[in-house]
């Protein structure tokens, strides 16, 4: 591979000089990186990276990791009360797949030499976040659709640009990823077709939904470029490859002919076609409550938060006698017994 | 069909009170396995059902008293260690029952042949983890041979004939005994000593005779569907 060869001659350069560490050698494999980053070859866990991409890495793809364990509980809020089997099945299906999304993003993050339990940890005390949109709650059936229709297809329009990302194990994370995302995205939305073909009752709840989620799913692309810090640089690293704004205009023009063959509106006043832009423009965020919800004012942080620290502290004595157990069992593997403790 | 509804509502309501672990599950893989074993008994239950009637109008419509699933299945979740007991119970019978049903002609074979294999994974699951929380932690002992205790009342009605169901509950009695008593043994857990077959609890699940949790299941399960007669979703 083109990034191997790349990195075995900053290597070469490097050690030529008689020490890796040194100035020179730093050099030579920040050179090295550059190269492959222009070329828009994929890094991978042995290659030498910049401490700030590793970090940036980090902390993106553990949020990415907390959003899908965090993104389980607004969905999860409907299991037990889905209206139909069938419909039951589906939603079940997709939160086990959430929390497979969780763990694959964890093993990504894993690759940059962190641990999930460390990762979990600052989820737990508040250092590393999750996705703002599921600080909203879930209050009718119609939100489940809600959820797929737009959060999902809010996430698909982030994470699509991400299989292409410089990181190899984060763009191939996001390629199997985003295969089950779109399959979700398009269940919410034939959930949504059904309620708004149905009865009065289940249109006004589909509306109701959407009227509650658009914003918030408008939100998910983060804040306006001339606020987003982090940006260029993950641009230049080609970490993100799209602005935020960007996306967020993609993601409008998608949805406004999606709400139309819904039968639903979008609540939006100033929704409409910009023929000289080729775009649609739309209304002002409230952007005063993307950073309430972001601060852990939202409506459901609190509980999102206990929730999670709950399980993960009412699990403890599962874990321990997990470890416990396979310390106790563990001399047999090791001197070949392998059956011996196989079911 | 009574059976059809006896093995359908069984599959249900454990599938439902499994699903109720999901966003819980005390580590990551735990919500991917019991999600995915909720899910495959919500299949067996959807083709269970769809012989004996319309699926939706059997979960949603019926009252307490016409649902025919063994008590064991309506337990609640309680702990952990509650939840795999349960799972050790039934899976253990279930997949005896399965193999059975899969080696005969009757109407059960096709659904079983799929089923033996869901239901393998689902005891290999209730097996590993009785051995974990058995053999693992003091305190993990404990509260799995408390709840070994607690759902052991629940086991004798599962042997019971069911009107439709051609095995021989005897044999598969004894077969789950030994099961059950071998995983006990090795996790070094006792088994319970309690009555298995009360005059009271034997078959009273079959006869739509419930424990007091379930009918708080069921309102919770029906409120939606319930709410907008005649609707599809």
């Amino acid at each position: 591979m083109a990034t191997a060869a790349a990195h075995e001659t900053a290597r070469t350069q490097a050690y030529g000089t008689g020490d890796a560490t040194d100035t020179t050698g730093t050099d030579a494999y920040e050179t090295a990186f550059d190269a492959a980053v222009a070329a828009d070859e994929r890094i991978e866990p042995r290659d030498w990276m910049p401490d700030a991409y590793r970090s940036t890495l980090i902390r993106q793809i553990a949020q990415h990791a907390h959003s899908e364990i965090i993104g389980m509980q607004p969905e999860a809020n409907w299991i037990t009360r889905a209206p139909s089997l069938r419909r039951k099945a589906i939603l079940m299906a997709k939160v086990q797949d959430e929390a497979g999304h969780g763990l694959y993003l964890y093993s990504a993050a894993e690759t940059l030499g962190t641990s999930r339990d460390e990762l979990l940890d600052k989820l737990h005390t508040g250092r590393q976040k999750y996705s703002s949109i599921f600080n909203y709650p879930t209050l009718t059936w119609a939100d489940v659709g809600a959820i797929g229709w737009l959060v999902d297809g809010a996430a698909i329009t982030n994470q699509v640009p991400l299989c292409r990302c410089s990181y190899g194990p984060y763009a191939r994370a996001m390629v199997r990823i985003c295969k089950e995302e779109s399959f979700h995205q398009r269940q919410g939305y034939e959930l949504l077709l059904a309620l708004s073909r149905g009865t009065p009752e289940q249109h006004a709840m589909a509306q109701d939904a959407v009227d509650r989620w658009w914003w918030p799913s408008l939100m998910m692309f983060g804040p306006p470029d001339d606020e987003s810090p982090h940006s260029a640089q993950s641009m230049a690293w080609k970490i993100k490859r799209h602005s935020n704004d960007e996306l967020r205009q993609r993601f409008v023009d998608i949805c406004v002919p999606q709400a139309e063959s819904l039968g639903l509106t979008l609540p939006d006043p100033d929704l409409r076609w910009n023929e000289e832009r080729g775009h649609h423009d739309f209304g002002v965020i409230d952007w005063a409550e993307f950073w309430d919800v972001l601060k852990g004012n939202g409506p459901c942080n609190e509980q999102r938060m206990t929730q999670r620290r709950r399980a993960h502290d009412e699990g403890a004595w599962v874990r321990e006698a997990a470890a416990a157990y396979a310390a106790k069992h563990s001399g047999g593997r090791q001197t070949g017994e392998t059956g011996a403790t196989r079911a | 069909m009574t059976a059809a509804l006896a093995l359908g509502d069984d599959a249900l309501v454990l599938s439902h009170r499994l699903g109720e672990w999901a966003g819980h599950a005390p580590v990551l893989e735990e919500e991917v396995a019991l999600a995915n074993i909720a899910l495959d008994l919500l299949g067996q239950a959807r083709v269970l059902l769809s012989m004996a009637g319309d699926e939706d109008e059997l979960a949603f419509l019926r009252e307490e008293r016409a649902f025919r699933n063994l008590q064991l299945v309506e337990q609640p979740n309680g702990d952990f260690a509650h939840t795999i007991a349960r799972q050790l119970y039934f899976s253990t019978y279930q997949h005896l029952l399965y193999a059975e049903l899969a080696a005969g002609h009757g109407p059960f074979a096709p659904l079983a042949g799929k089923a033996v294999k869901e239901t393998a994974y689902h005891r290999d699951h209730a097996e590993q983890w009785t051995l974990r929380l058995g053999d693992g932690t003091e305190a993990a002992h404990e509260r799995m041979q408390r709840a070994c205790a607690a759902l052991w009342r629940f086991t004798g009605e599962m042997f019971r004939p069911v009107e439709g169901l051609d095995v021989d509950g005897e044999r598969m009695e004894s077969a789950w005994l030994a099961s059950v008593g071998e995983v006990l043994g090795r996790a070094t857990l006792t088994v319970p000593e309690g009555p298995r077959s009360g005059a009271w609890t034997a078959g009273a699940g079959r006869q739509g005779l419930h424990t007091e949790p379930f009918g708080r299941m069921l309102a919770e399960m029906q409120h939606l569907h319930r709410s907008h007669p005649g609707a599809s979703w």
